[in-house]
Parts: structure tokens; C-alpha cells; sequence
């Protein structure tokens, strides 16, 4: 971390925003300013990466540097960028159709590697700059343009995904819940490896209100849960209701019934390298078990780029050569006279 | 040596070497080659092996060939082999047409039984009559003699019939008057980890040798001249390893650090095994999920302010399109390697064509020009991925190198240059005076190349991206006039890399009447042929580009010198399209081979004369 102390304006440009009035993006723009500001790293050395879609113009609202990729490209294009230049902190931007489907097999790789970079995915179940068409995350039987009759395939949940990819640091929040998206960016700033942040957002146009059933302030307490690591997993209006595990899985109950205590009530580790319950806990969408924000998994593993940089060094430090020259000369070779 | 019977004295003398591809004929060729190297030969070699890594033992589709050609004035592997050596009848059969009028063949008779006949398609037990072989044919008991020399090693059987082709080895290094000692030493590098299988290899080299040795009356044995070549130290390289080698070299006069993004495809693979055991110079190779995240993570790297670069063959280089069109509107360095295979779709993956030079100039989507560039021989591929580098840098733009299968897989003598042989690169960083009023789309008025600004300095954050950019002002923008003068700009900005590359030199009988034009790694056929015409009294004038877009700026005036210009390349005469879309109205006479092998030098000269006598 640097001395030098920034404001969230030292990484917002002058340039206008273009996104449509109540898209979600707005404020995850805002919270990303303010978290890279709490972070503290200067914006010289931050770089944003993105693919394309709505999501993907963040970059040219930064006052870092940026690069506004290809689409679902933006994961291959930060990884070579990290490995090259590892000094800079590297968020990517990407939404579910750049992130999950044409650039899903980037996605996948960038996560197994663990490679030091911050991915923000926005998923709000739509293609948005295409107007309108079904992506990888919409439901079952979603209408849409293209899928004008509900569409007939399963989509990705973006957390199994991720750990099916062997991650380390999965975290979630909603576009509406600014504390939230603020606290779990600062801590995949923090985290070293790919730390993947699913952003719940709201395409106002194509998609309105798509994830109401969680955002509807009235059911927010009872839908949702926010772990936090260390301490109980309580959730509904005054924490009433707490998860306990029931068997292999996760069960939903009111402390003080059924002879519930708060003893039973788990306690969050985002740190235990098993994965198990984690993957649990990520894939509860609000229904039977309430949907999981905050930190979820937040695990040290090896970084696919200091792993480089330390075997340069080893094999520097062992071989030595000064110059290519010098290595051509240190093997098979001829002498003419 | 003065027991030798029947020495034929040559300047050069080309060797095959062919058995299954397990059989192990390219490490017999390899070692061969640097040993003959080593004793002054100029040397060029040509590895033809299947696409099966192992197809069934004595089949027909199984069969590995090495050629090399040593001597002196050596500048391709050689049309024909004086000597062929086959492992078994399936090698015999598929290699006896490279055989040379009054050549050598020498075979393992004891692999010519009558189920290894079988394996071969012969229909009757005699297959030299059957092929109609009459050339001197030295039948040796190669696996019965192996057998015996490592008889006490205590090998299994496996094992020491791996060993088959050093006897052959030794056999051919008696016949060619190689120092065996040389072949020793290989074999010990070789084998270093496993001083057991080195014994035995060394052992059976010796009894080749000796074998040949006490043969001598039945066979004729070569002397091989060795030429006079400038002093300094020299070392055998392949394309592929020379075009690894020379972007480290311009990593080093660059300063800027060398990253490989990458995905292994044959035949361009060798360049990431070597990139990536250069860690030990600081290059970071980067093995990626795809071809496209290849190029992806090497347009990130340059973006980071490295020397990006990506390798690969024709269809990696399809799925890259996309991301060379982001480097071309990012305007930053990146280098893209192909080593052209025969295709189209997976095509022929082991064997070589010239047939991806309209998709490297044009395969992408809107105006999108880059610079393309060829080496003209393996030991060019140094001195091409050097330049590749040194105007993707200087000129902050993608720059397609391309190589093939035929100079990539094949090797030759190279004497390690002196770094203050080639120039210092000089990246446009933005300059000093600048800063204040600097843009990310700002250029040097002169050349057109946009300064780089390198991520992690202060005060120059800026935002790169494939949407078009106001002129001006650097920000996006969709303004149709602004389109077409940036559209203009890109063009023109590769099209003044001509004023920064060597003019076209002429060869050969400069005063000819006949030129003969190629490009890329047809260099040395061409060369030869060209010669070979002027020997035989043609006025004949030669010359090779290695330069494709842009084209030195003398192209149009050499060309139109002529009265007759004859393109010979290895596809259906894309470059002579090329040349006529740019120079309207000239003629140009074609010769094609597009059978994923390297011309063969007669077939250019015979090419050449009948287009003359048509006239």
C-alpha cells in the first residue's frame, strides 16, 4: 500500500457517462471509485481491463490506465498484462455474456491459474448492447428475443463455475447494496490470485427488475444473507434466523424453535481451503436458503504471476547469463579460426 | 583412412535417413548434421515426418525421414539423396523416389522378412525387384549386429533395439569419414541424464563405424569438401530456435521485456519450448488455453509496455484475426509468428506451403493493414523475428512474421553474431516536451507512429480500445470524415516502414533478360536454381523478398527492369497476385508446387526454361 492518500475522484475522468439513466452500473462505477480510493494503490498503477458490452466501457470512465478489449477477451488480455507487468493492480470488467460465454474459457483459466487479478463480472442474465437476446446466466425457460419461445437450456451459476475452476476468492453483492459492493471490492483488492466479485446489476431496459425477488426491500433481510468471516451466519430482520447444517447440507431456521440456539448457528470461514461448504453457501439463491453477499471464499493458494517471477529468479540465480550471446556460447558450439 | 577403397571425392553429397517414425532417424540425422558441421561443412537439412506421433510399426504412413546436405555452396537439403538409408521396407518404399541416379541405399536386411514385406504392401519377397531398384545396395544386418554388440549390456530387448539407428549412424559416419569421437560427444550431451543408454549408443556407434570399416571393398566412400567460412564461433540452429533467439536479441536492444503468449500447434511449437526455457534470460513464456488467448495475452503484454509476441500456424493464426484487428487499432507493438503449414482447416500439419500470405495481409475485418515480413532460411529467421520486433516497436504495430515448416524444422550452420552487429531499437516513448499536451493517438508528424506510454508512469494514464478514436482528441469517436482520416492514418503509417527496410537486391545475372522472383523460405531453391540456370548459360536474374507489405520501395523499378518476371512459390500464386494489384498492368509468369513439400531445385530450373522457350 502506498502512503499517498487518494479520493475516489482521483480515479474518476471527466468524461461522461453513457450508460442509460437507472442502469446499475452508475453505482458500481461510484462504490469501484471509492474501494480503489480505500485501497490506496495510485491510479498510475492501476489498469482496468474489460471486454465488450455495457459493462465494458467502465474503463473509459477511469482515470487510470485502461483498455476497452475485445469481447470475452478481457481475461487473456489481463493476464498477459499481469505476467508482464506484475507492479500494477489489474481489474477486469466483464458482464455474463463477455465473461461466462464467449469469453468463458478465459474465465475458467484465468480463476485455475490465479492469476493477481480483480474481476468484477456483472451479471444482470441479458445482453444488453445487443438489445435484448438470453445469456449463459438467464433462467430456464427465460424469454427473450432470441428466445422468443423460453429458452431450453440450464444456465451457469457463476460461483460453481468458479469453484468448479478450483478459485480461491469468490464474493457477491447487489448493485443496490453500496456497503456491501464497497467492502467485498476492497477485499478482492486485498486478495492475491483472481478474486472473481459477482455484481448483481439491474439492466434497466432489457432486463427491469430481474433480480427483484432479492433487491425488494421489504424481503432484503429474509433473502439474503451477508457472511462475513469469523463470525455467526445470522440473517432476517434482527437476525432472527441463522444456517446450520443438517446433514450434508444447510438448513434455514428461527433461533429459539425447534430447539435451535444460536450455538448451532455456523460461524463463516472464508479462509478453510475446502471449498465444500463454501460452494454451499454460494449456490443458496434466496428461495429455500437465502442468497449469499459479502466475502465467500477468500483462500491464499500460489499466484500463477509471482510463481513466474520466482522461477525467473531461481533460474537466473542458477544459469546466470548475462546476454543471449552468452547463453548460446554456455552450449553447443564451434569455434572457427 | 588410406585402407578406404573406392573414395569418391564431392564439393556436396546429400544423406537420407528413413525407418518408422519410433525408429529414431531424426536424432541420427541431428547428430550427423553437427558433426559435420563441426568439421566445416556448410549444412542444410530437411525433417519429413508424419503427423502420427506413432502410426503402426512398419506401415507406410509410419515412416520418418531426415535429408541433410553438407559440403560446400550448400544452400538447400538437396533435391535428391545420394545416399538413403531405410530401417525396413516400408521406408524403402516410400523414400527410393528421393533417391539420386547412381545413389547408395543401404537397409537393415534383418527387417526385411516376409511379415515386414507385408506391413509394406510388397506383393512379391523381393522388394528392390519389385521397385525396380538398380542401385548399389548395401544390405547390412543392422538389428542382428546391434543385438550382438550390447549383448553383454544387460539391456532388455526393447531397449537395445532402440538402438538401431546409431548403428546406422556409425555406419554412415564411416562411409562420410566423420570423427566419431564428434558423434560421441553428441550422443554423451544426448544421453547425459542416462549414462546407461549412452554406453550402449556408443558402443553400438562404434561397431557401425566398424562394421563399415570392414566392408570397405563392396561400397564407394565419400570425401566430403569443407570450405573456408568466416571466423567465430558457430553453432547449428533450426528456424524455429533462430526465430526465438532473434526476439531476444531485440528484446535486449530494445530494452523492452520479452513476453510469449502461446498455444502448441506443429510446426510452430519448438519456438515456445525454447522461449520457454529462457526464463533463465527473464523471457516469460506463457502457455495460454487458445490460440486466441495467445494473441490476447500478447497485446496485454505490449500494452504493459513488453515486446508481445505470439507464435503459431496458419489455423491459429484465423483464430487470432480478431485480436491482430485490436493491436492494429490499439496501435501497439505485436509480433505474430506462423509457420505456415499446409492447409486449408488441419490440412497438412507436418509439411510446408506458402499459402497463408493473403491471410496474414488481409485476413481480418475493416481496413486493417500490417506489416508482414518472411525469412528467407532458417538461419534468417534470426535476422527476420529480429526486424519483426524492431518495426512492431519502432513503428507501434503488429507485424506477421512469416516462416514455414520447410526453414522452421530445418537447420543449418550459424555463426553466433556479435551483438553490435544489429542495431539498437529504439522505442517511441512519449517525449519529454510533450507531456503537457500529450494524447494517446498523438504521432510523430513524420513517421505517423503514435508515442507509447508505458502503464505505471504518472501522468500518463490513458484508455486504449478497439472502437475508433477521434484524431484529435484521442477519444472515441464515431464521426464519419474522422473515420476515414484515421482509416488513412493506420495506412499510411505502415505503408512509410518502407522508407526503414533495405532496398531489393538483385542476384545472380543482374543483366538477364529473365527474372526470378520468390519470398520466404523458397530462398535457398530459388538461389540454387538461379545458378544452376546461369551455369547453364540462361541469362537468369534472381531476386527474393523477404519484405511482403510494405514492399521495398524499388520493388515497382527492379520489377519493371525486366521483360520477363516468373514468380515462383509453394501455393497457387498468391504473391504474383499481390505483386499485380499493386504494379497494374505487369505480367507475371508463375511456377506452384502446393504438395507440402519444398521446391525441388530442378523443377524451378526446368520451370524457368520451359516459360523461356514458350517466348
Amino acid at each position: 500500500m502506498e502512503c499517498t492518500k487518494y479520493s475516489a475522484g482521483d480515479y474518476k475522468n471527466g468524461q461522461s457517462v453513457r450508460w442509460c439513466a437507472g442502469c446499475g452500473d452508475h453505482a458500481i462505477l461510484n462504490v469501484l471509485h471509492k474501494a480503489m480510493a480505500e485501497v490506496g494503490v495510485a491510479p498510475h498503477m492501476t489498469a482496468v481491463i474489460s471486454g465488450i458490452g455495457c459493462s465494458s466501457r467502465l474503463p473509459y470512465y477511469m482515470n487510470t490506465y485502461g483498455f476497452h478489449t475485445i469481447h470475452g477477451r478481457a481475461a487473456a488480455v489481463a493476464t498477459g498484462f499481469k505476467v508482464a507487468n506484475p507492479e500494477m493492480t489489474v481489474w477486469q470488467v466483464s458482464g455474463d455474456g463477455d465473461g461466462l460465454a464467449i469469453g468463458g474459457n478465459h474465465f475458467i483459466h484465468a480463476v485455475r491459474r490465479n492469476i493477481d487479478i480483480n474481476l468484477l463480472l456483472f451479471n444482470n442474465k441479458i445482453y444488453g448492447l445487443t438489445k435484448g437476446q438470453y445469456s449463459p446466466t438467464s433462467a430456464r425457460g427465460f424469454v427473450s428475443k432470441s428466445s422468443p419461445y423460453g429458452t431450453t437450456e440450464d444456465p451457469f451459476i457463476p460461483a460453481e463455475l468458479v469453484f468448479g475452476a478450483r478459485g480461491n476468492f469468490f464474493a457477491r453483492s447487489i448493485d443496490v447494496d453500496l456497503p456491501t459492493a464497497q467492502e467485498v471490492m476492497v477485499a478482492a483488492a486485498r486478495h492475491k490470485g483472481t478474486s472473481v466479485v459477482e455484481m448483481l446489476q439491474n439492466c434497466v431496459i432489457f432486463n427491469n427488475g430481474i433480480h427483484n425477488y432479492i433487491t425488494d426491500r421489504e424481503f432484503r433481510a429474509e433473502r439474503t444473507i451477508h457472511l462475513r468471516h469469523g463470525e455467526k451466519m445470522l440473517f432476517g430482520k434482527d437476525n432472527t434466523m441463522g444456517l446450520v447444517q443438517d446433514g450434508f447440507l444447510l438448513k434455514a431456521v428461527e433461533i429459539g424453535k425447534e430447539g435451535y440456539t444460536i450455538d448451532d448457528v455456523l460461524v463463516h470461514d472464508a479462509h478453510t481451503p475446502s471449498n465444500f461448504l463454501h460452494q454451499q453457501l454460494a449456490m443458496m439463491d434466496g428461495y429455500s436458503l437465502p442468497l449469499a453477499v459479502g466475502v465467500i471464499r477468500d483462500v491464499d493458494s500460489p499466484v500463477y504471476n509471482e510463481e513466474v517471477d520466482r522461477q525467473v529468479e531461481e533460474v537466473r540465480a542458477k544459469k546466470g547469463f548475462s546476454s543471449l550471446r552468452d547463453m548460446i556460447l554456455a552450449g553447443e558450439h564451434w569455434e572457427v579460426k | 583412412m588410406l585402407e578406404k577403397a573406392n573414395v569418391k571425392y564431392l564439393d556436396k553429397v546429400v544423406i537420407r535417413f528413413s525407418g518408422d517414425s519410433g525408429d529414431g532417424m531424426q536424432l541420427a540425422g541431428n547428430i550427423f548434421t553437427n558433426v559435420s558441421a563441426g568439421v566445416g561443412n556448410q549444412v542444410s537439412t530437411f525433417p519429413d515426418y508424419p503427423a502420427e506421433i506413432r502410426a503402426p510399426q512398419g506401415s507406410l504412413s509410419g515412416v520418418s525421414g531426415f535429408q541433410v546436405h553438407i559440403g560446400v555452396g550448400v544452400h538447400t537439403p538437396g533435391d535428391k539423396a545420394d545416399v538413403l538409408v531405410a530401417m525396413n521396407p516400408a521406408a524403402l518404399k516410400q523414400n527410393i523416389k528421393h533417391l539420386n541416379h547412381g545413389g547408395i541405399v543401404i537397409v537393415d536386411i534383418d527387417s526385411f522378412k516376409e511379415s515386414d514385406l507385408k506391413k509394406a504392401l510388397f506383393t512379391t519377397d523381393d522388394p528392390f525387384k519389385e521397385l525396380n531398384i538398380n542401385a548399389q545396395t548395401l544390405e547390412v544386418p543392422v538389428t542382428s549386429m546391434t543385438k550382438a554388440a550390447l549383448a553383454e549390456s544387460g539391456l532388455d530387448n526393447k531397449s537395445v533395439l532402440k538402438c538401431r539407428n546409431i548403428f546406422a549412424l556409425g555406419l554412415v559416419c564411416w562411409l562420410f569419414d566423420r570423427p566419431i569421437e564428434a558423434a560421441q560427444h553428441h550422443l554423451k550431451n544426448k544421453f547425459a541424464r542416462k549414462p546407461a543408454i549412452y554406453e550402449a549408443n556408443a558402443k553400438v556407434l562404434q561397431a557401425g563405424y566398424n562394421y563399415g570399416a570392414n566392408i570397405h571393398a563392396s561400397v564407394s566412400t565419400y570425401r566430403i569438401e569443407s570450405e573456408s567460412i568466416a571466423p567465430g564461433y558457430y553453432t547449428d540452429i533450426n528456424g524455429n530456435t533462430a526465430t526465438a533467439w532473434g526476439l531476444i536479441l531485440a528484446s535486449e536492444k530494445s530494452g523492452r521485456p520479452l513476453f510469449l503468449g502461446s498455444y502448441p500447434i506443429t510446426p510452430a511449437t519448438d519456438i515456445l519450448h525454447e522461449l520457454a526455457k529462457r526464463k533463465d534470460l527473464g523471457v516469460k513464456a506463457v502457455q495460454m488455453e487458445d490460440e486466441i488467448a495467445g494473441v490476447c495475452s500478447a497485446i496485454g503484454a505490449s500494452f504493459a509496455g513488453n515486446l508481445g509476441v505470439t507464435s503459431t500456424s496458419g489455423p491459429g493464426l484465423a483464430l487470432k484475426s480478431e485480436g491482430i484487428g485490436l493491436a492494429v487499432m490499439a496501435e501497439l507493438p505485436l509480433v505474430v509468428i506462423d509457420v505456415q503449414r499446409g492447409g486449408p482447416s488441419t490440412g497438412l500439419p507436418t509439411k510446408t506451403e506458402q499459402t497463408d500470405l493473403m491471410q496474414a495481409l488481409y485476413g481480418r475485418n475493416g481496413e486493417s493493414p500490417v506489416v508482414v515480413v518472411a525469412p528467407a532460411s532458417p538461419t534468417d529467421c534470426f535476422t527476420m523475428a529480429f526486424e519483426a520486433s524492431r518495426i512492431a516497436i519502432e513503428h507501434m504495430t503488429p507485424v506477421i512474421l512469416l516462416s514455414d515448416a520447410f526453414i522452421g524444422n530445418g537447420s543449418s550452420a550459424w555463426r553466433v553474431p556479435d551483438t553490435d552487429e544489429y542495431p539498437e531499437i529504439k522505442p517511441r516513448f512519449v517525449p519529454e516536451e510533450l507531456r503537457e499536451t500529450w494524447r494517446p493517438y498523438m504521432r510523430d508528424p513524420e513517421t505517423l507512429v503514435r508515442y507509447w506510454a508505458i502503464p505505471g508512469t504518472e501522468g500518463l494514464m490513458h484508455r486504449l480500445g478497439g472502437l475508433e478514436k477521434d484524431f484529435e482528441t484521442s477519444v472515441i469517436s464515431t464521426d464519419p470524415v474522422n473515420h476515414e482520416r484515421m482509416v488513412d492514418v493506420r495506412r499510411r503509417k505502415v505503408e512509410n516502414v518502407a522508407k526503414d527496410i533495405p532496398a531489393l537486391e538483385v542476384l545472380c545475372d543482374a543483366d538477364a533478360d529473365t527474372l526470378l522472383i520468390g519470398w520466404g523460405g523458397t530462398y535457398g531453391h530459388l538461389y540454387t536454381a538461379a545458378e544452376e540456370l546461369c551455369a547453364e548459360g540462361h541469362k537468369v536474374a534472381f531476386a527474393h523478398f523477404r519484405y511482403i507489405n510494405p514492399l521495398p520501395a524499388n520493388t515497382g523499378e527492379v520489377l519493371r527492369r525486366y521483360k520477363r518476371v516468373i514468380c515462383a512459390e509453394l501455393n497457387t500464386g498468391q504473391f504474383a497476385d499481390y505483386l499485380q494489384s499493386k504494379f497494374a498492368g505487369m505480367e507475371i509468369h508463375r511456377i506452384n508446387k502446393i504438395q507440402g513439400q519444398p521446391f525441388l531445385v530442378k523443377e524451378v530450373v526446368d520451370g524457368v526454361k520451359q516459360i523461356i522457350d514458350q517466348q
